[in-house]
């Protein structure tokens, strides 16, 4: 396996959000602006490859009965870390973010990765493993984050788009809009893939 | 008073699973039928319920004297791993049907963000011990009240004719909405 397939495989292939669907509780709460997005996923990409690394190095010395409490003590100071660097640099995102910075140590997608990828893996593998989970986590925020705030605000990024007099729908940003969107996101790709593989099965049958 | 309004609002005002995103993986995963659901929620009642107490103790008797206040994340994750531990290990001495029943759900609860996250509320809005027991329960009810209401729909639903993009996943999120914004009916009803 080469680097490059390691993190097409965390955006693309195993999208942690859309098709692992893991890591549910974040892509749903912090959602409400394409900005708030992006900085949860980056705080969760910067856990997520660091502790791939620092388990990835000591996979061999962690016995196997412990490794559980053993990962979750190593993620967990990485999030205190992450939480500190946010506090000093990022205060406002980190007001934004609350409660949702400290809990990315009960993220799945960080132990799932820990469990299933970095104790097996090199430390370099491990590292694009983690970049790549975290950037699918980080795409897929942006784009429900992008859809909550121009429904719901008329606004990308803070930038109004859209015009004065289209309607703003307050529900979408309020907590029913984060499952609302996210539900129809993931049918619109179920949609796309049957009808991508409808296509092929025809190609298949012209030849 | 006080701790009957954090109780209610806890259950219904702002709902863990609802509102506040709090345990959404238990919510999806263990809501295909309504006597799981139920179990789940009574375990995850316990466990917060206990957690929110040792949490409590370790915050004020053990991390703030030492000074390492900074540390709680790190202690409350180890504190609610043990307590997993303690109930699986009681469940399976006590109940071997409710072990079997739950399954691999019952580990599983150390990852439910709810439980690490009513110890984080509790220290945020600095609630007392009472308090914090009771602001667990009220949570941890709340996160029954939701998981049991979404099983029950999600049972009727299984027989129901649902577009082949929609099956699975989609359906069930935006189902979770409409019942989101039923619960939003509650915001107002008690200001803490």
């Amino acid at each position: 396996m080469n680097p490059i397939k390691i993190l097409k495989n965390g955006i693309l292939d195993e999208n942690p959000t859309f098709v692992l669907v893991i890591g549910m509780c974040p892509t749903l709460a912090v959602t409400t602006s394409a900005i708030n997005g992006i900085g949860m996923g980056l705080s969760t990409m910067v856990v997520l490859a660091c502790s791939n690394i620092a388990i990835s190095l000591l996979r061999n010395f962690i016995p196997e009965t412990v490794r559980i409490p053993a990962f979750v003590v190593i993620i967990a100071s990485f999030v205190t870390i992450v939480q500190f660097l946010l506090q000093a640099y990022l205060p406002a995102l980190n007001a934004a973010l609350g409660i949702f910075i400290p809990l990315i140590v009960v993220n799945c997608i960080i132990l799932a990765r820990a469990e299933a990828f970095a104790s097996k893996n090199n430390p370099i593998m491990s590292a694009c493993d983690g970049i790549g989970m975290g950037l699918g986590f980080t795409a897929a925020l942006f784009i429900i984050g992008c859809v909550r705030e121009l429904l719901g605000a008329g606004t990308l990024l803070g930038l109004t788009v859209l015009p004065e007099f289209f309607p703003r729908t307050i529900i979408m940003i309020l907590p029913p809009g984060a499952f609302i969107t996210l539900g129809f996101l993931m049918a619109g790709l179920n949609a796309i893939k049957s009808r991508t593989r409808l296509n092929r099965s025809r190609i298949k049958e012209a030849q | 008073m006080q701790t009957l309004l954090i109780f209610m609002s806890a259950v219904l005002v702002n709902n863990f699973v609802l509102n506040r995103f709090l345990g959404i993986c238990p919510f999806l995963g263990v809501s295909k039928k309504t006597d799981t659901a139920l179990g789940m929620g009574v375990a995850v009642t316990f466990v917060m319920a206990l957690a929110s107490a040792a949490a409590y103790i370790a915050e004020y008797y053990l991390l703030r004297p030492l000074g390492i206040g900074y540390l709680y994340n790190i202690a409350y994750i180890l504190i609610i791993a043990a307590l997993v531990q303690l109930v699986e290990m009681f469940i399976k001495r006590s109940s071997p049907s409710l072990y079997q029943a739950l399954g691999i759900y019952l580990p599983l609860i150390t990852t439910n963000c709810a439980v690490l996250g009513v110890t984080v509320l509790n220290r945020d809005n600095n609630y007392g011990f009472l308090t914090s027991i009771i602001h667990g329960v009220g949570a941890a009810t709340g996160f029954t009240l939701a998981i049991v209401l979404f099983a029950s729909i999600r049972e009727r639903m299984s027989r129901s004719n649902i577009p082949s993009a929609f099956q699975g996943f989609p359906i069930a999120l935006i189902t979770a909405g409409l019942m989101a914004i039923a619960f939003l009916g509650f915001t107002g009803l008690i200001k803490v």
